[in-house]
């Protein structure tokens, strides 16, 4: 029995280690410090770099953030303690729904709504489309730790005359801050990782942006998209590179999150 | 029928007192009309067998038991004249007159000892640090526990023994200087040692408080209470001065129940 456990065990994580190492061998070769900023060249030009796409990433992501983590955390917070309003439920459900959501449905939408109406590609419709995937997550992982906060702290505070507010904001949140950060470091991770509503609403671009509302923005998944099935052996290459580079931020920050909870884990371990 | 002791109409000055006190958990009735007067500056203790309502009771007192979902009440609630009950009343202001001490320590998580002990005054505004600092010793010794924590007022709260929480818990009620003090099984978490020294702490409470204390210990009520007050199945069976209902019970349940014969 334990050797079938532990033979799926192993199937399932060779293909991770497998991905990993093809990603490492093929992408190191062509990092060094010109590929972190320089522009991107033709075809043929192994001096290129990926600068553009890895600052598009950044800003676009943090447009979502600018969006979703304020969201995120204000429909958590109303799902975790006004949960048995009627309200609360139906709009939970569809918080839920959307969790799961095919961002490219997504990244349509944020087209016809931003990208048709302005006549421009933007890093802002990026970040926009990014933000409705990050939007659901961040509200989940905020419900499931603030309601991890037991209820007698909730009643301590009240009954030393706290008002509600004061207590979900002081005690509550507090108590719970762990779990929110982790949730919205998820889903940064989770953004920086998507493509489908990036082609939609940002597309390709081979120049920083010089502005948020106007121009194409480069991102590092597009950019291995099209690279990647360019048929250019010098682009295809700097496509691993590219791989790597993102995959080194998403474990980056999957073990931020882990770092951190660690850390914590004391504070964590209420009664 | 209430039976009480003859020396009813001798009772001190009613601090707060039920009028036909009525409380639901959804369609579950806890209290079933309850009247009754708790005495000023007097320890009295509510007991009773599981599921008669008595932690309902002191629940309704600081307006605690309407914040669970699906929970009603009725009736009116008198502090010195006032309905709390009122409409016009913010169950806020009730709840710095009338404190809590829970059944498990509760202290706050993320807070020190210190901030636990001041964060009634703190959470509602209160930022002169010199206030803050006296009332901090001032319900510490109340609750017998400045002694042992004095020397590091910074560690978390929830580094203390359980027994040491639960009076940091009772500190952190005193703080907000209320008139009354509910204690809803205050020692069942603690062992006996840690209980002796809260027992100690109510003991002297009642000079400046009126303390209400929800017990299922005989032997605590019998020891630390001026008044008992028996409930069962939702309603008051009994109500007098602790020694006559401990010698001469009115009621045949209260009998029953003080000799152990149920509950």
């Amino acid at each position: 029995m334990t050797i079938l456990i532990l033979v799926a065990v192993v199937l399932a994580i060779v293909p991770l280690v497998f991905i990993l190492g093809e990603v490492l061998v093929r992408g190191a070769g062509v990092i060094n410090l010109g590929f972190f900023i320089h522009l991107p060249g033709g075809p043929n030009d192994k001096s290129g770099g990926i600068g553009p796409a890895i600052a598009g990433s950044f800003i676009m992501v943090g447009i979502a953030g600018l969006f979703s983590i304020p969201i995120g955390i204000g429909a958590g917070i109303f799902f975790a303690e006004w949960s048995s309003s009627k309200i609360s439920t139906v709009s939970g459900f569809m918080n839920d729904v959307l969790t799961g959501f095919p961002t490219m449905v997504l990244g349509l939408f944020v087209f016809i709504i931003i990208v048709l109406s302005t006549h421009e590609f933007s890093a802002v419709a990026g970040g926009f489309a990014l933000s409705l995937i990050m939007i659901p997550i961040i509200a989940r992982t905020t419900t499931e730790s603030l309601k991890l906060v037991p209820t007698t702290l909730r009643e301590a505070s009240m009954a030393l005359g706290v008002p509600r507010w004061k207590t979900i904001l002081r005690i509550v949140i507090s108590t719970g801050k762990t779990g929110l950060l982790t949730g919205i470091v998820l889903a940064i991770a989770r953004a920086t990782g998507e493509t489908a509503p990036l082609l939609l609403t940002a597309a390709a671009s081979t120049h920083y942006i010089t502005s948020i509302v106007n121009q194409p923005t480069a991102s590092l998944t597009v950019l291995i998209y099209n690279y990647g099935t360019s048929g250019f052996p010098v682009w295809e290459a700097q496509a691993w590179g590219a791989a790597l580079v993102l995959i080194l931020v998403m474990l980056g920050l999957n073990l931020l999150v882990k770092l951190t909870i660690g850390r914590n884990l004391t504070e964590a371990r209420m009664e | 029928m209430t039976k009480l002791s003859k020396r009813f109409i001798e009772l001190p000055p009613a601090k707060v007192e039920t009028i036909n006190l009525r409380a639901t958990y959804g369609k579950v009735q806890a209290l079933k009309g309850i009247n009754i007067k708790f005495p000023e500056n007097q320890v009295t203790a509510v007991m009773g067998p599981s599921g008669c309502g008595k932690s309902t009771l002191i629940r309704c007192l600081n307006r605690i038991h309407e914040l669970t979902p699906g929970a009603k009440v009725e009736g009116q609630v008198i502090l010195d004249g006032l309905n709390i009950y009122d409409p016009k009343v913010d169950p806020v202001v009730i709840r710095k007159r009338i404190g809590m001490v829970f059944q498990k320590p509760n202290p706050f998580p993320t807070m020190s000892i210190y901030d636990n002990a001041v964060a009634g005054l703190k959470l509602n505004g209160l930022r002169d640090k010199k206030k803050l600092d006296e009332l901090a010793e001032k319900s510490l010794r109340m609750a017998f526990l400045w002694d042992e924590v004095k020397g590091d007022l910074k560690k978390p709260g929830t580094a203390l023994s359980g027994g040491q929480q639960q009076r940091l818990c009772i500190a952190r009620a005193l703080a907000v200087e209320p008139e009354i003090i509910l204690m809803d099984e205050p020692c069942s978490a603690l062992d006996p040692i840690a209980t002796a020294k809260v027992e100690e702490s109510i003991f002297q409470l009642k000079k400046e408080f009126t303390v209400i204390i929800v017990t299922h210990n005989l032997q605590q009520a019998a020891r630390i209470s001026d008044y008992t007050a028996f409930m069962y199945l939702g309603k008051l069976e009994e109500f007098g001065e602790t020694t006559t209902v401990f010698e001469k019970p009115q009621s045949e349940l209260t009998e029953k129940y003080i000799t152990g014969k149920f509950g």
